[in-house]
């Protein structure tokens, strides 16, 4: 049964894209067969982030109006034969965009993969609202910061209500995932506690992922993190996360300021 | 082990304000969801009732809620033209 995970977090830039393309390429690499969805019309990147950007022909809006065949927009990935990407738009408008559309994109979806992981636009308009429509499931990113726990608590909100699976007095599963934690600034007080964001939120907790010059490393190469540097504390953070994910039971850990100490003394430059 | 550390950390630790002025926050902003935009509505009702007896700039009806800890007020500020009083005398 396939499985549709949008992955939101109404704010921008707390690593909605890296996250998508991590958890995607980590399924991938668990033998799932995955497709990854950028509903970011306008402003695409998860092509840049797998680094498949030069290979986009056709798009979600082209398969939407019926331009392309959605085999023709699937773009299957150079290292894992399990990871696909249906890219966003760059030149569009986004109202181009249809409910219907999206449902029988992703109906169709349904049929081939196991995992269809739609990478959500910040905000709380028609393009973050259509990629969370259809979720199963939903990987909140949430950066331990207030504004970003505020506009969590507002998507949290819109999953509760606006999805189809609300609308038919069902649940989407909700997963808040901490991304740019900091232990240094944790450990001085700087940061709200990882408790008090669950607390708030009231979410179960799906992973924490140091902030780190990996997953921006991974970024300027064109690969996800769990493929790029598969031994960085971002990586196995993304990597455990995936694997609760599947239903695995994988202890939490709190990234701590000893382990990028480690990191320095194995010579790898972590955060 | 987090609030241990907190302890440490010495007073200027802001993650606790950080928390207390989130939970109030969301604690308001999540009462206010699902619900009809309050303030236009009343904007809009008391906009219908003055226009019944004074012409009004509708852009000039300023309906405004301040929140406070205990008490939250609503602000109603309404320009009329001159001869307000007059318009008034006629219709009494």
């Amino acid at each position: 049964m396939a499985k549709v995970l949008v992955v939101t977090s109404g704010k921008g830039g707390v690593g909605k894209t890296t996250s998508t393309a991590a958890l995607g390429a980590a399924l991938a690499q668990m033998g799932e067969k995955v497709v990854v969805v950028d509903f970011d019309v306008g402003l695409r990147n998860l092509d840049l982030v797998l680094g498949a950007e030069r290979r986009v022909v056709f798009d979600l809006i082209n398969v939407v109006q019926g331009v392309a065949k959605l085999s023709q927009a699937l773009i299957r990935d150079k290292r894992l034969e399990n990871l696909w990407l249906l890219p966003a738009s760059q030149t569009r408008d986004k109202d181009a965009l249809t409910e219907e559309g999206v449902g029988s994109i992703i109906a169709e979806l349904r049929t081939r993969f196991d995992w269809i992981l739609c990478d959500s636009p910040a905000g709380i308009e028609r393009g973050a609202t259509l990629a969370m429509r259809y979720a199963d499931e939903a990987v909140i990113v949430t950066n331990p910061e207030v504004s970003s726990v505020r506009d969590s608590d507002r998507i949290i909100g819109m999953l509760d209500s606006k999805t189809e699976k609300a609308e038919k007095g069902r649940r989407v599963e909700k997963h808040v995932l901490i991304t740019r934690y900091d232990a240094a600034r944790a450990s001085r007080g700087e940061m709200i506690s990882i408790e008090d964001i669950l607390e708030i939120l009231a979410t179960p907790l799906l992973g924490i992922i140091p902030e780190s010059q990996d997953v921006l490393r991974a970024s300027n190469v064109g690969s996800p993190v769990t493929l790029n540097n598969a031994a960085s504390a971002p990586a196995r953070a993304y990597t455990d996360a995936t694997r609760r994910l599947m239903g695995e039971t994988v202890p939490m850990m709190v990234p701590t300021e000893r382990k990028g100490l480690m990191d320095r003394l194995l010579g790898r430059r972590a955060a | 082990m987090m609030n241990l550390l907190r302890l440490f950390s010495g007073r200027d630790a802001s993650a606790p304000v950080a928390r207390e002025r989130l939970q109030i926050l969301l604690a308001h902003e999540r009462g206010l969801r699902g619900q009809p935009d309050l303030l236009g509505l009343l904007r809009a009702e008391i906009l219908t009732a003055v226009s019944r007896h004074v012409t009004l700039d509708p852009d000039k009806v300023i309906v405004r809620m301040d929140r406070g800890k205990h008490v939250s007020t609503l602000e109603v500020d309404i320009e009329v033209p001159n001869g307000f009083e007059r318009s008034l005398a006629a219709a009494g």
